[in-house]
């Protein structure tokens, strides 16, 4: 199978090298089986197998049913779980869209969480300076910030491994780190830190940056904003992008086979650093959503390992941008689940990381559900990046 | 891999001949920037470290247990900073100027250790800076990450890419701790170490066999040991504090060694995990250099196919070379709580398995470099350690980005370039 243009001039054949697997996933995305099928299976498998490690841990059979139950009531057991439930969503399918945009030009955006804290941290400095202005002058401006510093960020590794080869896993794990530890600088600074504190916390945002709650006025601990249909915007445009566009056809193009893209005429250079910087863009505006919506303000953490998660929602979802929205809301229903299954059923909300490294083991190893359900399924291990080997 | 990347541009004889009189244009650039770095060095001493200072620095050299005790060095300060200011403008100006072309790596690596000495004279100035305490600390914080570089580098040696690292130390870390708690501290060190192996044996299974990319199941394995572990600690730990309450393995002089001043106590008078990393380190090289096994081990991570061909079986060299390196991580990670605390606490390694990822990356997957870069940056860890305590004020989180900085420089090339082994990271398909 190859990959053509929207105005259907040029086609593309994918590599068939090392990285050929990639592309068989890409054009199976609407292949039911391998599309929903196996991934639902997977979910289901790592719950079966949470299910375990509660009892394994000294609960009784009755005491995990009632977990179980909780984590359900907790993500859409009441109107007040679905908001906890969409909350938690939001920033997912920022993060899982900055990682799945990255995919489909091969390369593998683990700076998620940095990109979403130099994001965070830009809008909240414009949220917090700035006074005066009205909120839809403010608000906007924030949220351009936050692009505009996850941007940044994503520009580095997108930079380096257009022009130098450095590989994007390496320069995106040492950027997060790098980022923690600016992060951890910048709010112990004046320009930030909050008047009267010794502990790293910024100032709060301008009641202008916020962004405005959608349910507030049925419940207040509604947290659900306007950043949700941001999200879903964002969803919109990465699959318009993607699937509508030249610049997308030539991301995708740069994905199957760099070295016939380049054939094709087309810049991998600026593939890289545009496709890292949109990733970056994405996982910014996730912190901004964060910041502005949630929080507002910043501490150390506020990442909350959403930027990981983003990795875990892209495979789920086959990197498909309408799927992402799928796997981001049943993560934030996990989520949301899991925090009140902490609080009501005494079981930690740790399980639910476990689940989702499970799930993210069953969708990148399609095998092994084949094996357990005697499903047949031509879907292949998944094979993204590969490696840093020359 | 290679179709994405640009390709160095190969130069024909005459070129590459005549380069060694006169530099190439790309050469000019890097030295000028180079030169322009170390001299904004320089100007960083002059203008932000000597204007605030004076008096004496005053540098201990002996732990206070030791039989021989050294008297202490006694630094003026201002001369000193003079001094290294001016090594520094000196470095900065010769490389600005014509360049010390293959020698300019080592100037500049040598050019931040004057930095950092310049540094430390700044924070000491009236004060008492124990160099000794702090040198014995730097061994101490390097194990956890020469050993953790130590099972990246057997892993990816033999072609399989794993940033799984901090969950091995994690995962050893937990067991050892509960082992350790129950049944004494040799059974933790077991129990650490075998977690760790089947941890590998995951890593193995998944991309040997299934071949699934590499480093989503490097991943993998962090988020679900730091899952695991902190749920078993809040589900199990926090109800039965006697699981996790494991004795510590002293500090074993050795004699006579231990007694030579300041060597002594950094190599001579630690914990044997810490003389383990030191007997894995030789141990590693001597395997992957001179025996049969490494250089099997070597070629399938090069080219598994002429591997192949010649009767190596890629899947078995793979797997061992993987169990081998996880084993040496659920090893390291004991160092974390049987080495030091000898409790546990959720994601205790804070990150120590990148570090040692990075390590790996700056050592160029050489088990020497990976320690000599485990060193330093075990260094740059117990310095912004010690400046905490001497409440300089120098944000220590700078110091703290250090080795990650180095790591993004290293493999983008900017200074030196470190090679991984050709197939790292592809799966292999027996055709």
């Amino acid at each position: 199978m190859s990959i053509t243009s929207p105005d259907g001039k040029i086609t593309i054949e994918p590599d068939d090298g090392p990285g050929a697997s990639f592309f068989r996933r890409l054009t199976q995305a609407t292949d039911w089986k391998s599309g929903f099928v196996i991934p639902l299976l997977a979910v289901f498998t790592a719950l079966v197998i949470g299910a375990i490690i509660i009892m394994l841990t000294g609960s009784s059979f009755t005491e995990m049913i009632d977990a179980y139950l909780a984590l359900l009531k907790g993500s859409v057991g009441s109107l007040r779980a679905i908001s906890v439930t969409l909350t938690e969503a939001t920033p997912l399918i920022l993060t899982g869209l900055s990682v799945a945009i990255a995919f489909r030009a091969g390369l593998f955006n683990i700076g998620g969480e940095g990109q979403l804290l130099i994001g965070g941290m830009s809008a909240v400095l414009v949220g917090f300076s700035i006074t005066g202005l009205p909120w839809f002058v403010h608000l906007p401006l924030a949220i351009a910030a936050g692009i505009t510093g996850g941007a940044l960020w994503g520009f580095i590794p997108g930079f380096l491994k257009a022009k130098t080869g450095a590989h994007e896993v390496i320069v995106t794990i040492m950027l997060n780190y790098v980022a923690y530890r600016l992060v951890d600088f910048l709010l112990k600074t004046t320009l930030f830190q909050r008047e009267g504190r010794n502990d790293p916390i910024s100032k709060n945002i301008m009641d202008s940056a916020q962004m405005p709650a959608l349910l507030q006025w049925l419940d207040p601990a509604m947290k659900v904003n306007i950043g949700l249909f941001l999200a879903l915007a964002a969803a919109g445009f990465v699959w318009w992008l993607l699937f509508r566009t030249n610049t997308g056809f030539e991301f995708r193009a740069v994905g199957a086979n760099p070295s016939a893209a380049r054939y094709a005429g087309m810049s991998v250079t600026k593939v890289y650093i545009l496709v890292m910087m949109i990733a970056g863009g994405l996982a910014g505006l996730a912190g901004t959503g964060q910041i502005l919506g949630v929080l507002d303000r910043a501490s150390p953490g506020f990442n909350a390992g959403l930027g990981f998660d983003g990795i875990a929602v892209a495979l789920l979802a086959r990197s498909n941008p309408i799927g992402v929205v799928l796997a981001a809301l049943l993560f934030g229903g996990l989520n949301a689940g899991g925090q009140y299954m902490q609080a009501n059923a005494d079981v930690g909300i740790d399980l639910i990381s476990v689940i989702q490294a499970l799930i993210i083991i069953f969708v990148a190893a399609p095998a092994l559900i084949s094996a357990i359900y005697r499903v047949k399924s031509n879907a292949s291990a998944t094979q993204i990046s590969q490696g840093w080997g020359s | 891999m290679s179709e994405t990347y640009d390709q160095p541009k190969v130069e024909p004889y005459e070129a590459s001949a005549k380069r060694t009189k006169s530099l190439t244009k790309g050469q000019i650039t890097r030295a000028r920037v180079t030169g322009i770095v170390m001299l904004a060095m320089a100007a960083i001493v002059v203008v932000v470290f000597l204007p605030n200072v004076e008096g004496e620095a005053t540098f201990g050299l002996s732990m206070p247990y030791e039989s021989i005790q050294l008297d202490p060095l006694v630094v003026p300060v201002q001369p000193a900073l003079w001094f290294l200011a001016l090594v520094l403008g000196f470095l900065g100006g010769s490389q600005f100027v014509r360049g010390f072309q293959r020698k300019a790596t080592l100037i500049l690596g040598g050019a931040f250790g004057v930095f950092v000495l310049a540094m430390m004279v700044w924070a000491a100035a009236g004060q008492e800076f124990n160099l000794e305490s702090m040198l014995v600390a730097t061994v101490a914080r390097c194990t956890p990450i020469a050993l953790g570089a130590l099972s990246g580098i057997l892993c990816e040696r033999s072609g399989v890419v794993n940033i799984g690292i901090e969950g091995m130390l994690l995962g050893g870390a937990f067991t050892g701790v509960v082992m350790g708690s129950l049944l004494g501290g040799w059974v933790g060190l077991l129990a650490a170490t075998l977690t760790g192996g089947l941890l590998a044996l995951l890593l193995a299974v998944l991309a040997v066999n299934f071949r699934v990319d590499q480093i989503i199941i490097g991943f993998v394995i962090n988020i679900l040991v730091l899952g695991l572990t902190s749920f078993l600690t809040s589900q199990v730990l926090v109800k039965n504090p006697e699981w996790n309450d494991a004795p510590i393995f002293p500090a074993v002089p050795i004699p006579v060694l231990s007694n030579i001043p300041i060597i002594g106590p950094m190599f001579f008078n630690q914990t044997i995990i810490v003389y383990a990393m030191f007997v894995l380190v030789g141990t590693v090289t001597y395997a992957l250099f001179r025996t049969r096994w490494g250089l099997r081990t070597r070629s399938v991570g090069e080219n598994p196919k002429a591997a192949d061909s010649l009767g190596v079986s890629v899947s078995k060299v793979r797997y061992l070379a993987v169990i081998y390196g996880g084993m040496v991580g659920g090893f390291a990670g004991a160092w974390f709580t049987l080495g030091t605390v000898g409790r546990f606490d959720e994601g205790l390694t804070g990150g120590r398995g990148f570090i040692g990822l990075a390590a790996m990356i700056f050592g160029a997957w050489n088990p020497i470099g990976a320690f000599g870069a485990a060193l330093i940056f075990g260094f740059s860890e117990s310095l912004s350690e010690k400046f905490a305590l001497l409440d300089v004020p120098i944000p220590t989180e700078f110091l703290g980005m250090a080795p990650y900085l180095v790591t993004i420089v290293v493999v983008a090339g900017l200074v030196g370039r470190a090679r991984p082994p050709a197939a790292d990271g592809q799966p292999y398909e027996k055709e």
